[in-house]
């Protein structure tokens, strides 16, 4: 089982990715932004950071990257594909996933242990956890309130496409307090919390982050 | 030389928190009588050559496509010296 994670000029939290990726009994395979070769990976993550600097919008350049072609194209056919925080933005710009997300309305970068509900376990990515099961992931953004129109809203929330929403107090604005939501299939996911950093109990909030990663694992086995 | 320039602003239903802290700073510095800010980009594009009915429809894309992001954005496309 490989699972490649890309690294972007301005990935901040690839090595991580990969780490959690190992963790969970996979090989972690880098991927550079410039190749549009997936190197016969199983599934993808996209990190969070600032790729590109995060010029013009967040992941605005990156989807016209080499490397989202291959990626877009994979995850038309079905491939599992995690964006985390920068990478969730990137899956936004590229219609892979509705919707986009602006500046925290606070006008402040948040940094923060944070509470989700796990909303939809029949994704590629959550199918390890309990439904409405509470979790403690690791969420630092600027940019992270979710918007979309109110038929984008309705849509996912009559197919069940909120995946985790924020508990207690709405860090950054998002509709709905939405923290992450699937495409219509399940194999693409977007978070705005990273699960790459709570996977070891000596730093971050515990472990309740290795399941999105164990998740993906018995998702291409079952394929 | 032709130059089109293409204005992006933010939806006018969404929060601009930009705009809004720049409204904030215009009341600390006294300036009375505005009512609201919005924040937004401007790209001017400096053209080789002759701007034609094509190239514009090709702007229009990109314009669409890279420098707005529809779901959040509005975007004017316009020619400024033609």
């Amino acid at each position: 089982m490989r699972v490649g994670v890309v690294t972007f000029p301005g990935s901040l939290d690839d090595v991580d990715a990969r780490r959690a990726v190992r963790l969970a009994g996979a090989d972690a395979v880098p991927l550079w932004h410039g190749t549009d070769e997936l190197a016969g990976v199983d599934a993808v993550v996209l990190p969070g950071g600032f790729s590109y600097g995060d010029y013009l919008r967040c992941g605005a350049i990156a989807r016209f990257s080499p490397v989202m072609g291959a990626v877009t194209s994979a995850a038309r056919r079905g491939m599992p594909v995690l964006g985390i925080c920068n990478g969730f933005q990137i899956l936004c710009e590229s219609n892979l996933l509705p919707g986009a997300l602006v500046r925290n309305d606070s006008r402040r970068f948040v940094c923060r242990d944070q509470g989700l509900r796990i909303e939809n376990t029949a994704t590629a990515w959550t199918s390890a956890y309990t439904l409405r099961e509470e979790v403690t992931l690791v969420l630092k953004n600027g940019e992270g309130g979710y918007v979309a129109n109110a038929a984008t809203l309705q849509r996912l929330e009559d197919e069940g496409r909120v995946v985790a929403r924020y508990l207690g107090d709405n860090p950054n604005g998002s509709m709905r307090e939405i923290a992450g939501i699937c495409n219509e299939r399940g194999n693409v996911v977007g978070l705005m919390p990273h699960p790459e950093h709570a996977v070891n109990d000596l730093c971050g909030p515990g472990t309740d982050g290795s399941r999105f990663f164990t998740s993906v694992l018995s998702a291409v086995v079952a394929a | 030389m032709p130059r089109v320039v293409v204005d992006v602003m933010p939806k006018a239903d969404l929060l601009d928190p930009q705009g809004k802290a720049v409204y904030g700073a215009l009341s600390r510095l006294g300036l009375g009588g505005v009512r609201g800010v919005r924040q937004g980009k401007r790209f001017e594009l400096d053209l080789e050559g002759q701007l034609s009915e094509d190239r514009l429809v090709d702007l229009h894309r990109v314009a669409e496509t890279l420098l707005s992001n529809p779901v959040i954005e509005d975007f004017v496309v316009r020619v400024e010296q033609p």
